[in-house]
């Protein structure tokens, strides 16, 4: 089928009007590879990676073509091919997926450090007398944006069994890679709208990477070896749900079954597996999740979403964050216009491909802007990321949080509140 | 077939050095348009950025004998933007701008590249309309509309392209610009020299701006569906409507394959034990859509429908009506190739083809999803296959011929819609005859004398 209506769905087709640039161009290309009337090129391998991935062809796709697969393993051929090798690009890419993010301590260590040079001032100083000069010209522009490390990791935070007063469900949560070093605050608010609806939660404090970054990134096996161990550290049979709340890492957990379908010790496991990871908002309103009675701050606010891609397009979770935002009293929720076009994140898409990159935060920014809301709700750390730097660029006051982050800020009110009445009411 | 150094050189000094792709990363995209099974890539693929620069272009593919094959969005279903080896693709997506909207004569002029659904949101704030709605509009483009005279799903009540294009700007194959047709209502100066490049699938010029006529918003519209246990009962409801004087603007029917397809693309809530859906749709003042939506209501049920669902808001309308639009391209969930026809009968004959396209699909034990305009006689059998198997192939080809066959015997013709192309050329003679073919063919000839445009389509 090549019927062309993912065409008005792609961002980078609305760039550049070029069918390469396209989903159904870029299956074009892949099926020739396959067909063996083109080799793996440079420029193949280029194609490849000016693809955002942001899967909202996949939605657009009546046929129900899964590109987001077809994507992966044209990446994993590219890979093998070492056609785009150099040896700069290869320490890299063993540095990161290779070493740190299939090392859990490692990448804690690593965010000790960063965390300790961002406190000490030194970061500060380093910037002041412009050593930054230093760094390659890719890495030098985007020195500025490096995340700011969070004062705790979700260990610190997170007891690895928290049990509801009156438990219904038992689930478990995954506190993923850079959610875990940036924005393990975030983990704590979903344990704690977890309780507040009845789950006990369990989370393993080390937890290794879901694969996700992995797979996006041409590399399958390692993918399964990440996947395989956490599915040994998590058994899917004794939760209710295995809860993510980071789109980019959800889409790709519920995909462990494909990923795993040779392998005859985990293929069966998988399914299970994947039948039981639930983004958090989907979780919440499956159960019937509770509105909070009081609001979460003291005067009333606008918030507005966005869709990250992975949670849309990956896994179809569009409307439970709304709905979920809806109930919160003292919040008015405002439709963001393209609230489901990719802010070029992308995973590491602002790194790889920052023109294409910037251009679609500016134009997100501007969406964001003509709500005239105080918040833009996401659900995922690398949209979190670049749209607060965006705003934050543009001068904006708005500022950036997941829903579960307000709801969770709404129980806490209704918690104060009520022990402040128990106590007037031991008073008289 | 790369195409001569000369020639990329001197087209690269016409146009923008950008807008010509030659590299098989480039060009391999666009070696197909949305038909199955056809595939060819260009030499090089050149993108104009005004009527000028496609006047160069064309100047030089006549000077070095270069076909031109034009492209849109690449959306056609008869393979008319399919490459021919060693030609160029002019493909006009960057000629978008919407140039004009006159509210006092109620026209719009744009450029042949702008995407259909612009057309129509672009009038909407003048409170006008334009009707032509093809199953693509989100992405085919209005110069591929004209040049296919494509219909859609209000063609029942609101006509298709033809009717609304009153004049273009075009490029005839010797390179000349030629304006056709105009603002006024009655014009009869001559040939209606514009009819005859509407419809011509790019073999006779090129299109780089049409005038099109505008209708005033129709204030109201509702949105029917309903669910038939026979198929013969959706048809006869068809005809029961169109007997009370009632023109709707839509009357789409999707069979038992379909709606499967459909709904679990669409998840809409469509029954998928059902035989056939009708989707009936009536716009236009206020209290005529009611009454005209109670009676096609009534009717449905008359004849055994077993439910009738009314949309209740726009959204829900928007999204029924999605559903039919992405008929063909859902049935390609079952397997990879999907053979459409376009067949199109008088609407007294309908039940019969409905019928014999069941009868034939079985016979050669093919699997079909019909779907299609009830309302104007057009049916999409659409045989759901793999290319890559050639027994079944054969047996679709054979399967094919024999629907063709039925068509024009009951009067009908071998496309409604989506032009001849490649994939309906061997039917063409036998539907016109030798000397209507004749016409045709001489025709072509006089206006590019070279077959340089689109040649091998429509007819060798
Ligand atoms: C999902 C789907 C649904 C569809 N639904 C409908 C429908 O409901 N009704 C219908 O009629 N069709 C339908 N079509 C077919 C198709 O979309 C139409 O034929 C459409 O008009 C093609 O537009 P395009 O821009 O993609 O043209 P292309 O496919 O690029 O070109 C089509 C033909 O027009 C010629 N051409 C294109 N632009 C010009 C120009 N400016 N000047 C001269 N010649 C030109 C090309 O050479 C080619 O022969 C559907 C297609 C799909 C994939």
């Amino acid at each position: 089928m090549h019927c062309g209506m993912c065409l008005p769905t792609c961002p980078t087709y609305e760039t550049t009007r070029r069918e390469r640039h396209s989903p159904r161009g870029r299956i074009a290309l892949m099926r020739s590879v396959a067909d063996a009337e083109l080799t793996i090129t440079k420029d193949f391998a280029e194609e490849m990676s000016y693809c955002l991935g942001c899967l909202a062809c996949q939605t657009a796709c009546p046929a129900g073509v899964q590109y987001g697969q077809l994507l992966e393993a044209a990446r994993s051929d590219i890979e093998t091919s070492q056609i785009t090798a150099t040896p700069v690009r290869s320490i890299w890419r063993t540095l990161t997926l290779r070493i740190l993010f299939l090392n859990p301590p490692l990448l804690r260590l690593m965010g000790r450090m960063l965390r300790l040079y961002q406190k000490s001032g030194l970061q500060a100083l380093v910037r002041r007398c412009g050593l930054t000069r230093l760094l390659p010209a890719n890495l030098r522009r985007l020195e500025p944006q490096t995340p700011e490390v969070a004062p705790a990791f979700s260990d610190e935070l997170i007891q690895p069994n928290e049990a509801a007063s009156a438990p219904r469900y038992n689930v478990a949560l995954l506190t993923g890679c850079v959610q875990d070093l940036v924005f393990s605050d975030i983990n704590r608010d979903t344990v704690d709208v977890l309780l507040a609806n009845a789950c006990s939660v369990h989370t393993a404090p080390e937890q290794p990477c879901c694969g996700s970054l992995h797979a996006h990134n041409g590399e399958l096996q390692l993918a399964a070896t990440v996947a395989k161990r956490l599915m040994d550290l998590i058994p899917a049979e004794r939760f209710d749900a295995i809860i993510t709340n980071a789109g980019g890492c959800g889409s790709h957990l519920r995909h462990y079954a494909t990923l795993l379908a040779n392998d005859p010790a985990y293929a069966e496991r998988a399914v299970l597996w994947d039948s039981k990871i639930r983004d958090i908002h989907e979780w919440l309103l499956e159960i019937g999740a509770r509105p909070p009675v009081c609001p979460p701050f003291s005067e009333p606010v606008t918030v507005t979403y966005h869709d990250s891609c992975h949670l849309a397009h990956g896994q179809k979770v569009t409307k439970q964050p709304r709905d979920l935002l809806r109930k919160i009293p003292g919040v008015r929720f405002v439709e963001l216009t393209e609230a489901s076009w990719c802010c070029g994140s992308a995973g590491i898409y602002n790194i790889t491909q920052p023109a294409q990159s910037a251009d679609l935060l500016a134009r997100k920014v501007g969406q964001i802007q003509k709500t005239g809301a105080q918040f833009l709700m996401q659900s995922n750390p690398g949209c979190h990321l670049q749209i607060a730097r965006g705003l934050a660029e543009s001068g904006s006051s708005i500022r950036v949080a997941q829903p579960v982050s307000i709801l969770a800020q709404a129980y806490r009110q209704e918690a104060k509140q009520s022990a402040v009445s128990t106590s007037t009411n031991l008073q008289t | 077939m790369p195409l001569p150094t000369s020639f990329l050189d001197s087209l690269t000094k016409v146009v923008r050095p950008k807008a010509v792709l030659t590299s098989p990363e480039d060009v391999i995209p666009y070696g197909f348009d949305g038909t199955a099974a056809l595939r060819e890539s260009p030499g090089a693929v050149v993108f104009p950025n005004n009527t000028e620069e496609v006047a160069a272009c064309v100047r030089l593919a006549s000077a070095h004998q270069i076909p031109v094959v034009t492209r849109g969005s690449g959306t056609g279903l008869s393979g008319g933007s399919v490459p021919t080896a060693g030609s160029l693709v002019l493909c006009l997506v960057e000629l978008n701008s919407i140039l004009n909207i006159d509210p006092r004569n109620l026209t719009l002029r744009a450029q042949s590249g702008v995407i259909t659904q612009r057309i129509d949101e672009a009038a909407a704030p003048y409170g006008l309309f334009y009707p032509p709605d093809p199953g693509s509009l989100k992405i085919s483009t209005i110069g591929g509309n004209v040049a296919e005279n494509s219909g859609g799903l209000r063609g029942l009540k609101y006509g298709v392209t033809r009717d609304y294009v009153m004049g273009m700007e075009a490029v005839l194959p010797d390179g000349t610009i030629v304006r056709l047709g105009n603002a006024c209502v009655k014009d009869v100066a001559g040939y209606s020299m514009k009819d005859l490049f509407i419809g011509s699938e790019g073999t006779l010029g090129i299109i780089t701006e049409v005038l099109l006529k505008l209708l005033p918003r129709p204030a109201a519209r509702k949105t029917l569906l309903a669910v038939f246990d026979r198929m013969e009962d959706a048809a006869e409801t068809v005809s029961a409507i169109i007997a009370a004087r009632i023109i709707p603007c839509t009357l789409e029917f999707l069979d038992r394959m379909t709606v499967n397809c459909v709904e679990s693309y669409a998840k809409i809530g469509l029954p998928t034990d059902c035989d056939a859906v009708l989707l009936m749709e009536t716009d236009g003042h206020p209290a005529a859509v009611a009454e005209e939506a109670e009676i096609m209501r009534e009717l449905a049920l008359k004849h055994h429908a077993r439910s009738v669902r009314a949309a209740n808001d726009e959204a829900e309308a928007l999204s029924l009506a999605a559903a039919r639009r992405n008929a063909f391209s859902a049935l390609a969930r079952i397997k990879p190739t999907t053979i459409l026809e376009d067949i199109t009968v008088p609407r007294s004959e309908l039940a019969k083809m409905v019928a014999y396209i069941a009868q034939t699909a079985a016979a050669y034990k093919l699997q079909v999803g019909t779907f299609g305009h009830m309302g104007d006689g057009n049916l999409h059998p659409t045989f759901l296959t793999n290319e890559r198997d050639q027994d079944e192939m054969k047996r679709v080809h054979e399967a094919l011929e024999a629907i063709v066959e039925k068509a024009l015997e009951l009067g009908g013709t071998i496309t409604g819609e989506h032009g001849v192309g490649i994939a309906k050329k061997p039917w063409l003679k036998k539907q016109l005859g030798d000397a209507s073919y004749d016409l045709m063919r001489k025709i072509k000839a006089a206006l590019d004398p070279q077959s340089l445009l689109n040649p091998g389509k429509i007819f060798n």
